[in-house]
């Protein structure tokens, strides 16, 4: 009987979904995804969390609650650092333990620590600390290493062709033939506006109310930083007088920073969760950078568990004709 | 140029004392008030944790009465504090303030990267007298630090009201006062016979608290609306899980100086709880809470600012720890809106508890 594994379609999960997948996978382990978020996943990860958390752990443990006693182990690793001298943030670090205390009679949980803080640690090393657990052979796990980093780079030259995640894994799992179906995004003649944000924000439907589909069906071109690579990220925030910490917190800053010298682009949404302790410092730098600089519209919008698409919807509107009005 | 530097408790004694020591002029913010607080949450991010918005009120308080250079710790995350000095120093520019900034960052391999920091604000002076200087501030910081001890044992056993806390100002104004290495022993034995002159009932029985949280909270008592002051008052004995000198000579010696308290006791016991630190005192307070109630105390307070990353993980935790070992814990969140008096209602009642406790204990015994 094969050992199923479940994913939690949250955090991480929209940027490293298909190299943990195909990892598992190769090592003969089904894996079981949680459902997109819904009102009662929502819900669960609300009532079994801290009132201070932030939105997207509330959400992570709702995903975690989803998947108990339909499989054997949660792939929850202790995310450290995914590059060097940078962390995640605090509360991916502690998140393992705050399951475990939460969650009763949660399954196995795989909280292996990926920790490539230091310069000379390696994935590789992290990857075959939990590959252990389902198979004892290290070239088999080598290469199931291997597979799934091949997979992670076809995956992340897709995002960069505009193409959400969830199409991107839908792709990839299907091959080439739905490929041809779904082009590029990337064609309305309408302006193109500039979506900063953590992926585990704006890429999960429900808590952002679908804001990329929203937008796309006004008439709008939707550029995100998971469309740059990674090398002009890490250019943008080289402004910084003092290299950010945060991985993500970089993302957001390098990216804003990018399309902010960019003059396709006229306007920006920043979007936060409420509670975000690293968005409150990187949202400020960047506001206070933009009306330093070149003013362009602006939008901060900040996610709660309230869900109220009405106040969205009008704060969208209002800054679409923003954008229309500047362009003339 | 003159220096100055954001307030932590009792911490400016100690900075004032080093840098004067060495020649540099030193303006300390004026005690922090609402004033900081309103001046400081009207400009800084709205989810932004409290000790960034009182650091910018301090801050432009200094300005206010001559201070023109900024000397600010840093760090490398993944706690927010590391990022503080350049997110103040980018607000206080657009608020058109003329700041320096030197920003001190914590050593990561060896401690002479830590001297060099300290050399380079103090312009060149011989290594021995900055040597000097940080010890005669390290000195004053333990001082202090002993002070403190003496009064929160003394204030829940007072015979008059108000006795502890006015014996304890005079003593501190004395190691204030101490402008030499040699002269602090003198205004050490001097402030504790003042210490020890406050009328005392020893078989009075106390509970035990022990306080565990973020470190800026913990001993800025403008901060948490000076919470060790009213549980002494209301019959509690104190025990804070982090000292300015501990703290010291855990970061900023890195262990150097041993036979004292060290954080890595209580990281040591924080599994199988919290496995892996996450940042500021997040691990520290869990372990802290488990050698509490090793030690018998009757019970724990966690002390948080809203938003701070590594505390909320602590006090996801801290129910299972609590449940475990069996000690009460009452986590209390402090940010601009909090108001005294619902701080007072809720530590009776934690304290009503913790007598309930008690006395069943005693019943049982």
């Amino acid at each position: 009987m094969k050992p199923t594994v479940g994913i939690p379609r949250a955090l991480l999960y929209y940027e490293f979904f298909p190299l943990w997948n195909v990892f598992l996978k190769s090592l003969g382990v089904s894996t079981c995804v949680s459902p997109c978020t819904n009102k009662r996943i929502l819900a669960n990860g609300l009532k079994n969390s801290v009132d201070e958390a932030c939105l997207p752990i509330k959400l992570a443990m709702g995903h975690v609650i989803e998947l108990c006693g339909k499989v054997d182990y949660i792939f929850l690793p202790r995310i450290v650092s995914v590059a060097p001298r940078e962390y995640i943030c605090p509360k991916f670090l502690g998140f393992p333990d705050m399951v475990r205390n939460a969650v009763p009679n949660v399954p196995k949980l795989i909280d292996a620590n990926i920790d490539l803080y230091h310069p000379r640690s390696k994935a590789q090393k992290n990857l075959h600390e939990i590959g252990k657990l389902f198979c004892s052979n290290p070239m088999r796990i080598n290469r199931a290493h291997k597979t799934a980093c091949h997979s992670l780079i076809s995956f992340k030259k897709l995002l960069q062709k505009n193409i959400l995640p969830e199409e991107a894994m839908e792709i990839m799992a299907c091959k080439e033939s739905a490929f041809k179906n779904k082009h590029c995004n990337y064609d309305s003649n309408g302006p193109t506006i500039a979506l900063i944000g953590h992926s585990y924000n704006i890429y999960d439907q429900h808590i952002s109310m679908d804001i990329i589909g929203r937008l796309k069906k006004l008439g709008v071109n939707v550029v995100t930083a998971e469309t740059l690579p990674e090398e002009t990220i890490r250019q943008g925030a080289t402004i910084l007088p003092k290299k950010l910490f945060w991985t993500l917190g970089q993302q957001s800053i390098g990216s804003a920073i990018h399309f902010l010298s960019d003059p396709a682009i006229s306007g920006i949404i920043l979007v936060s969760s409420f509670g975000c302790g690293p968005d409150a410092l990187t949202g400020e730098l960047i506001e206070r950078y933009i009306h330093g600089t070149r003013p362009i519209p602006f939008l901060k919008l900040t996610l709660d568990e309230h869900t109220g698409e009405a106040g969205v919807i009008t704060r969208l509107e209002a800054f679409l004709d923003m954008v229309y009005w500047k362009a003339g | 140029m003159k220096v100055t530097f954001p307030h932590m408790g009792y911490l400016w004694i100690s900075l004032k004392a080093m840098l004067e020591y060495l020649g540099v002029e030193v303006q300390e913010p004026p005690p922090t008030t609402k004033k900081t607080l309103i001046l400081g949450s009207k400009h800084a991010p709205e989810f932004a944790c409290l000790p960034l918005k009182l650091n910018l009120g301090n801050f432009m308080e200094a300005a206010e009465m001559g201070a023109d250079t900024i000397l600010m710790a840093g760090g490398c995350g993944p706690c927010r504090f590391g990022y503080y000095a350049q997110v103040e120093y980018a607000i206080l520019q657009d608020l058109g303030y003329k700041y320096q900034l030197v920003v001190v960052e914590p050593p990561e391999k060896h401690i002479s990267e830590f001297l060099a920091r300290i050399r380079y604000i103090t312009g060149g002076r011989p290594w021995w007298q900055v040597i000097n200087a940080i010890r005669f501030g390290y000195i004053k910081a333990r001082v202090v630090d002993d002070l403190e001890k003496m009064a929160q044992w003394r204030r829940p056993r007072e015979i008059i009201p108000g006795s502890t806390d006015q014996a304890f100002s005079a003593a501190l104004q004395l190691i204030i006062e101490a402008r030499h290495p040699r002269d602090v022993p003198k205004a050490q034995s001097q402030g504790t016979q003042i210490m020890n002159q406050v009328q005392v009932d020893e078989r009075k029985p106390v509970v035990k608290i022990g306080i565990v949280g973020e470190i800026y909270t913990l001993l800025e008592p403008f901060t948490n609306l000076d919470v060790e002051r009213h549980l002494g008052r209301m019959g509690a004995e104190v025990n804070r899980s982090i000292c300015l000198s501990e703290w010291i000579n855990d970061h900023l010696f890195m262990g150097l100086i041993k036979g004292t308290r060290s954080s890595k006791e209580a990281r040591r016991a924080a599994p199988p709880y919290l496995n892996h630190f996450v940042g500021g005192h997040g691990q520290e307070s869990i372990g802290s809470t488990v050698l509490y109630a090793k030690q018998g105390f009757d019970g724990v307070i966690q002390l948080l600012p809203f938003t701070c990353m590594p505390e909320i993980v602590a006090q996801s935790i801290l129910p299972g720890v609590s449940a475990d070992l069996d000690i009460p814990v009452l986590t209390l969140v402090v940010d601009e809106q909090s108001g005294e008096a619902g701080t007072i209602t809720r530590l009776e009642a934690f304290i009503d508890l913790l007598n309930r406790k008690y006395q069943q204990k005693e019943v049982l015994a």
